[in-house]
């Protein structure tokens, strides 16, 4: 028996996303009296494999034919069901992000095992195995009862606390039965972008909406988030006016976050804009509007104009980080 | 070339989300329903392939898995320009279920492409479109924010964590797409819901699947504590809450 991590890399390395799921992991592992293993696909150097211990993987199990260099929903998926089903695993985690969307699908019709998508917290109990995920775009929680004997959850990022230990992971070479003919996507075109904090991945996100006025007035936000390490988003005015780029745009039908620290300028806290960033951690509202929806989202709020406090703002926190 | 756009029917976004009979069932008085929003744009880029002769789609059917209250979202989506529906009669409610009777009607009908939305507003799973690609070994893409046919050829683009990757498959296949892939939703003309009226909805029966999960209770959201002011010329305040009290940064 064990309980089965599935740890994406990005160019051999792990990010807190990783890390998360291994500390979920090995707590629903702790719950369920097993261990828990780690999966890792690609190539990853052997000390950074390791890493995945400390957050409480007992194994690690690296596949790192070169069939994988592409991702392909099908192989991957394939790859992972076999694993879990030599593991004996009765609980899969995988990440609920764009890769995590694309495989658990796959491996629960595969193995049919029961699916808990964009889960926020450890189960509820584990016997029934009930879950906890996100509903109506963030507008409530359902305990989700997984009914089969093995089980498949995609944990939310930014929703589970890292845990370390002193534990040190074996690491286990795979192989699997999956070969070249099952890879059918080809990929034609790479465009990425390269050194920029992801707005994904950022703890800090400062955004601004239409109360900004105009796209001559985003330097302070550019400060700000540069000055606390962190990324800029905007509401999807914003990026419809071609103010921002459309990648930044957050809310139901843009990104969904869960940063630490949320700054909204400007912005009115729409329902769909807060669908992408209400779990964030601590949300600050910056709004002439005293009666702006978003003061109801947020944990602290200035009423005023965003024009004068956002200089002033910028000022204050380089003088704290002078210090 | 054959086209099956998946929609899920769902509450306007801007409902208030309520519960009844101990929070176990979703309060439906005075909701509107709405074909879920990225379901809309698969079916307006679908339709704007068909618009382009040289894509080579000939066809773009709908497909639902509900009872005929879901009719009216239905028939929105033929006013839209779906040339046809198959409803599958069975409630949903579960992923798994509803997934196995799409692979039913895509069995029967044949599809080239079939498009799913990345999630339902209301379940928020972002399972069913992966998991039809399964039942039937179909290949998959996923977060596709992009959708062409070129010489016979699908060419998709798919969202990758800070950029984006040109994809080929090889039909049939199952795209399931988010945000980019349309602009903006296509709006009935008064033409459309005139058409609509005499378009088919073929209803399939359903086959026996099992139900993998079950929702056991709903919970509101945590009420949230007030909001703290603090005074426009004194940022210094703000940060200082930041750091020692949310402890943020
Ligand atoms: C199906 C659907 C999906 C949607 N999806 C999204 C989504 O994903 N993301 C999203 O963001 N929106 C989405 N929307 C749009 C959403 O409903 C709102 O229209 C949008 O979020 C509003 O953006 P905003 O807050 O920037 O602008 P506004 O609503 O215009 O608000 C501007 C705010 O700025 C304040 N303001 C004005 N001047 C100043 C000043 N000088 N200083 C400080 N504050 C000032 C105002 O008081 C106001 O609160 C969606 C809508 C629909 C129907
Ligand atoms: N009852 C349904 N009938 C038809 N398609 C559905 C149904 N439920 C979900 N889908 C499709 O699956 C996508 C993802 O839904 P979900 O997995 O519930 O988040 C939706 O955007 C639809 O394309």
């Amino acid at each position: 028996m064990s309980v089965l991590i599935f740890t994406e890399n990005w160019d051999g390395k792990f990010k807190k996303l990783s890390f998360e799921l291994v500390s979920y992991g090995a707590k629903v592992a702790e719950m369920l009296g097993t261990s828990a293993v780690a999966v890792s696909i690609g190539n990853v150097a052997d000390d950074e494999l390791t890493k995945l211990g400390k957050y409480g993987a007992k194994k690690i199990i690296k596949l790192e034919d070169e069939l994988f260099n592409i991702f392909d929903n099908k192989s991957y998926s394939a790859a992972i069901a076999e694993i879990a089903q030599k593991e004996e695993a009765q609980v899969i985690i995988i990440a609920n992000n764009n890769m995590g969307k694309a495989i658990a699908p796959r491996i629960s019709v595969k193995l049919k095992a029961a699916i808990g998508s964009c889960v926020s917290k450890l189960p509820l109990s584990t016997e029934p195995f009930v879950v906890y995920k996100k509903v109506y775009s963030g507008n409530a929680f359902a305990h989700v009862e997984l009914k089969t004997d093995v089980k498949i959850i995609t944990l939310a990022q930014n929703s589970f606390d890292l845990i370390e230990s002193s534990n040190e992971a074996t690491i286990e070479q795979a192989s699997v039965d999956v070969n070249e003919s099952m890879v059918q996507t080809k990929i034609k075109d790479v465009d990425k972008q390269t050194g920029k904090l992801l707005l994904t991945d950022a703890e800090i996100v400062v955004a601004g909406g239409r109360g900004m006025k105009s796209p001559d007035n985003w330097t302070p936000i550019f400060e700000l988030a540069e000055l606390l390490g962190g990324a800029t988003a905007c509401s999807r005015p914003v990026s419809d006016e071609g103010w921002r780029p459309h990648e930044e745009h957050t809310g139901q039908t843009g990104k969904i976050i869960a940063p630490n620290l949320y700054i909204a300028i400007g912005i009115s806290g729409a329902t769909q804009h807060l669908a992408g960033v209400s779990s964030s951690k601590c949300i600050v509202a910056i709004n002439n509007d005293k009666d702006a929806p978003i003061f109801e989202a947020a944990q602290y709020g200035i009423v005023g104009d965003a024009a004068k406090v956002l200089p002033k703002l910028v000022d204050a926190v380089k003088e704290v980080k002078s210090k | 070339m054959k086209i099956l756009v998946c929609i899920s029917n769902v509450p306007d976004t801007t409902t208030k989300i309520k519960f009844t009979d101990n929070n176990t069932k979703f309060d439906s008085t005075g909701v509107q329903w709405v074909i879920n929003p990225w379901d809309e744009l698969a079916l307006t880029r679908a339709l704007e392939l068909k618009d382009d002769a040289s894509t080579g789609v000939k066809s773009v059917t709908v497909g639902h898995v509900g009872t005929a209250s879901a009719d009216p979202t239905i028939r929105k989506a033929l006013a839209i320009g779906a040339d046809d529906a198959i409803r599958v009669n069975i409630e949903p409610t579960d992923a798994y279920q509803v997934a196995a009777q799409l692979a039913e009607v895509v069995k029967a009908e044949q599809f080239d492409i079939i498009l799913c939305g990345i999630e339902s507003s209301d379940f928020n799973g972002s399972t069913v479109g992966s998991m039809v690609a399964e039942f039937l070994d179909y290949p998959s893409v996923s977060a596709v924010s992009g959708l062409n046919i070129e010489d016979g050829e699908p060419v998709i683009t798919r969202e990758i964590d800070g950029g984006k990757e040109i994809v080929n498959v090889p039909a049939p296949f199952v795209a399931v797409v988010q945000k980019g892939v349309a602009l903006e939703p296509r709006i009935a003309s008064m033409r459309g819901i005139m058409q609509a009226r005499t378009k088919a909805i073929k209803v399939m029966e359903p086959v026996d699947v099992d139900v993998l999960t079950e929702v056991v209770t709903f919970e509101p959201p945590q009420p949230k504590p007030e909001c703290v002011f603090v005074e426009e010329d004194n940022p210094e305040k703000l940060i200082e809450l930041l750091q020692n009290e949310a402890k943020v940064i």
